[in-house]
């Protein structure tokens, strides 16, 4: 672990700053009482547990914008089939304590006047199952979408367009009843996970941990991928596929690892998420959610991994501040964060950050 | 004036008319028919009489009451017999005339049958009724709708036809035939034909109802196809094969008109598409500029549409459309002008960054469209000459908005490609596209042509918007709904095609339809989806790459 991070300053700061957090924010929640002015409120470490999955999505989009030249305007996706595993495996959890109080059945199958459980159901009641499916969905989709398009060497922009389309036919047939995953409401109303509430603030901080988890090994685990033999020819991939492709590397085959692998990282981010906010619909489908969180890794700077997970916690902190305090003004601020980091920030806050420490290093001089 | 005279099995009576043509026609009538009273003008005793008749208390002789007065021929007959069945016929007890009063408007004041004077009325109780049963109503109907085939104006003709259908008794049939012979409009001729030929369906011999199915061979009546569908489990074999075949007959021109209707839908369709998409083709074919702000300068159209119809030119939705339309391609235009100076232009080279930029630069577009005007929808008024359809028949119906939607589609392909074509900005921006840096060498100033072309696009965009306008719900999200589909379409067609664009749009958009009754209209949509990805995969240049130098770029 430390021989990754060598040399990687921003990453030690970030797995020191979430390490930090998972230590510090149980003892701010369960042992500082309420009255106290340093108390954290449930509400806010569930809202940091949804930034860190938030920042592993961020990750996993970083991974294939920022070292292999892909924009995917999909991510969202692959985020939205691994919480959908993950729903499903919570509402198999609800048993017979849902409204009509059907064991074998969630509600909104005995709504729709279904009398058994669709194959695709199966074996979701298992919690190992289930987490294989938050691995094995996204996964499988990224492959065989990647193994298709980068067979035929569709790139830049018309990669982009169809990722969008990937992810607009999901939403359009989420949304249908008949798909079996809910429909237009999607999955909610879970109980609990494992045996544990999902109300109680022991399980929140527990997710809060596991978010907080997965987030430093989806950084280590990508930053081992870039460090590594295939990260280097990813990057040369980047910069000039045609010459990769000339020199006899099977440019499809990286493309496709590093997909793949992205889409299963964003997979986990949404089983972590789902139990967090405690509801999926088809809504994370929507070519919005997935083309904003193109936008956290901009912000923070992409090519960095840690500069992603950065931006993903800034923008989503300024996005719960302002739906909150101006909800007008969101959609300006998030238009022109769009327009003025592609336009005057192309490396991000970190590329700022880095500037800035060369400029201090010239003073110095 | 309408009120003309009238056939029954008992007979046939008329009056004197102002219209000479129905005076022949009914002269005709009257000799080819049996028995009538016969009389030249209206028959004041027979209505009398009739009238009695209506007051008396036994429904049999209400009935020969009804008869009379329709015999009189008086132009009064119609609006007798209309009240009679909307219960607005009254007798005053007092002197037991006829009056005419309707409980819910007219308070105190009924109006005398025969002369139109008005009578005090003190209390409803002063009034009864002139009660009808179920057998009297029936006969009541159709003696209306007799005396409706007989109007002048076809339109009514028509209706009363129509009201018929299904109907007529058998007594009936031979006077609607005479009438038929004699009826000057193709149309309603053909539904009087109809009408006979369904009443023979239920003649006892075998050939009457033979040779009236033949006659009913490929007709698309709604009430052909039950009643034909009964006959085939007809005792008579010959009958019931006769009427199978007919059915199959009528089964397959339905077919065909379905499948008619379901292409019209898809040529609509696809010409939304190719009216949104084809802004995009521009900006995206001819610059390689992805702008995902497109859909927004097409909601900024429709926006500019509503603005113009509710502000501008309120009492005019004709006028306002039209005047919109120019306005429509100026606001977009300039908005996309603005774009292209302040954002893209320095993002050249660079077409992911260009995507994201625009796609913040359509975020703030929509709010600005939610703050200015409202989150909610704006309904936006179509005018008169473009609601309402042509019936081709029965079956088939072609709306006029969709209609319109076509041919305008058409009409703004057709100057977009004269304007790349035959002006000189055209060729300019065809050079840049192809070689810039050959094109400035040449003199063309491409920074200029690119803003310019940018404009043509968003200002295309607008106009789309127009079109959009009269079709869905102008709202902020106008925009989004539609550039998924648009980008769709250039990628399908092959980039910096614009033919390739026009086929792009009405094959999916005709594809779509024709799914949509098979697959439901989600379905079919993501169907088609996953086959532009896919076909993308097989064909990454869609359907029409470009060739030689412009295609190595």
């Amino acid at each position: 672990m430390f021989r990754i991070l060598k040399g990687d300053y921003g990453g030690q700061i970030l797995i020191a700053i979430v390490i930090a957090a998972c230590a510090l924010v149980p003892y701010l929640n369960l042992y500082v009482p309420a009255s106290s002015p340093f108390h954290l409120s449930t509400f806010t470490v569930t809202l940091l547990g949804k930034y860190l999955t938030y920042a592993l999505l961020a990750l996993s989009v970083d991974l294939v914008w920022g070292y292999l030249g892909i924009l995917s305007l999909g991510h969202g996706a692959f985020f939205a089939l691994g919480g959908y595993a993950m729903g499903m495996y919570l509402m198999r959890q609800i048993g017979d304590r849902g409204v009509y109080g059907n064991p074998e059945l969630p509600d909104f199958m005995v709504f729709l006047n279904w009398d058994a459980l669709p194959w695709f159901w199966q074996g979701f009641d298992m919690f190992w199952f289930a987490m294989l499916m938050v691995l094995f969905v996204p996964g499988l989709l990224a492959y065989v979408f990647g193994y298709l398009a980068f067979r035929s060497r569709v790139t830049g922009v018309y990669l982009s367009i169809i990722t969008q389309a990937l992810t607009y036919a999901l939403l359009l047939a989420f949304f249908r009843n008949e798909m079996g995953f809910g429909g237009n409401n999607g999955l909610t109303d879970f109980k609990d996970i494992l045996g544990f509430n999902l109300q109680s603030d022991a399980t929140r901080i527990g997710l809060f941990i596991a978010s907080g988890i997965a987030l430093i090994l989806g950084y280590l685990s990508c930053r081992a991928i870039v460090a590594s033999r295939l990260g280097r020819v990813a990057m040369a991939v980047r910069d000039s596929e045609d010459r990769v492709r000339f020199i006899g590397y099977r440019v499809d085959k990286v493309k496709l690892a590093i997909f793949t692998f992205s889409a299963v990282l964003a997979g986990v981010a949404g089983a972590l998420y789902v139990p967090q906010v405690g509801i999926i619909n088809p809504g994370e489908f929507s070519p919005l959610n997935s083309i904003e969180l193109v936008i956290w890794v901009a912000v923070g700077g992409r090519g960095t991994l840690y500069g992603a997970a950065l931006g993903a916690i800034v923008v989503n902190y300024a996005k719960t501040y302002l739906t909150g305090a101006l909800p007008e003004v969101w959609l300006f601020a998030l238009g022109s964060l769009f327009v003025l980091v592609t336009l005057y920030l192309p490396q991000g806050i970190v590329g700022l950050m880095r500037r800035r420490q060369k400029e201090i290093g010239h003073e110095t001089a | 004036m309408a009120g003309v005279g009238f056939f029954h099995h008992c007979g046939v009576s008329m009056q004197r008319t102002r219209f000479a043509i129905q005076h022949w026609v009914w002269m005709l009538l009257l000799s080819l028919t049996m028995s009538f009273s016969a009389a030249t003008h209206a028959d004041d005793s027979t209505l009398q009489a009739g009238i009695q008749n209506l007051l008396a208390k036994g429904f049999s002789q209400k009935i020969e009451g009804v008869n009379q007065i329709v015999e009189s021929g008086d132009p009064r007959a119609e609006q007798i017999l209309q009240a009679l069945l909307d219960k607005q016929l009254f007798s005053v007890k007092a002197d037991n005339t006829l009056v005419f009063y309707d409980k819910k408007t007219d308070e105190a004041q009924a109006k005398q049958v025969l002369t139109g004077e008005p009578v005090a009325v003190a209390s409803a109780k002063d009034l009864s009724r002139i009660r009808t049963n179920n057998r009297m109503r029936g006969q009541i109907k159709q003696l209306l709708a007799s005396i409706q085939l007989m109007n002048p104006d076809d339109a009514m003709r028509l209706a009363a036809v129509k009201a018929m259908v299904g109907n007529v008794s058998p007594d009936q049939v031979d006077s609607i035939r005479t009438l038929a012979e004699k009826e000057a409009n193709p149309d309603i001729k053909k539904e009087m034909q109809t009408l006979v030929q369904l009443a023979e369906l239920k003649s006892d011999d075998a050939d009457v109802v033979k040779a009236a199915i033949a006659g009913l061979a490929g007709n698309l009546n709604q009430q052909v196809r039950p009643t034909l569908q009964a006959l085939t489990e007809s005792d008579d074999a010959s009958i019931a094969a006769a009427a199978t075949q007919t059915l199959v007959e009528i089964d397959n021109k339905v077919t065909w008109y379905g499948h008619l209707e379901t292409l019209f839908f898809g040529l609509s369709l696809g010409s939304v598409l190719v009216l949104a998409a084809i802004g995009l083709a521009i900006t995206f074919g001819v610059m390689g500029v992805i702008n995902m702000a497109h859909g927004e300068l097409i909601m900024l159209g429709a926006y500019t549409t509503y603005t113009i119809q509710t502000y501008v030119l309120p009492n005019f939705p004709g006028v306002s459309l039209i005047v919109s339309i120019p306005a429509a391609f100026v606001v977009s235009g300039l908005v996309g002008v603005l774009i292209e100076k302040t954002v893209i232009r320095h993002l050249y080279g660079r077409p992911l960054e260009t995507l994201l930029a625009t796609f913040g630069i359509s975020l703030i577009l929509q709010q600005a469209v939610r703050t200015i005007f409202s989150p909610l929808n704006r309904s936006v008024e179509t005018p008169e000459w473009m609601s309402g359809s042509i019936q081709i028949n029965e079956v088939l119906s072609l709306t006029l908005n969709r209609l319109y939607v076509i041919a305008f589609c058409l009409v703004v392909f057709a100057l977009l490609f004269m304007v790349l074509k035959k002006t000189s900005l055209g060729l300019q921006v065809r050079a840049v596209s192809q070689n810039r840096g050959m094109a400035r060498a040449m003199g063309v100033k491409a920074s200029r042509v690119d803003a310019m072309t940018f404009g043509l696009g968003a200002g295309i965009a607008g106009v789309a918007g127009v079109a959009l306008s009269q079709l869905t719900n102008v709202g902020p999200n106008l925009g989004q709904s539609y550039i998924i589909d648009s980008f769709m379409v250039v990628v399908f067609g092959g980039v910096g095609n614009l033919w390739g664009t026009l086929i792009a749009g009405f094959s999916l958009g005709i594809a779509n339809k024709f799914l949509e009754p098979w697959a439901g209209a989600v379905l079919a949509k993501i169907l088609v989806l996953v086959f532009i990805i896919l076909f993308i995969q097989k064909h990454p240049r869609g359907l029409f790459p470009q060739k030689g130098r412009a295609a190595d770029n």
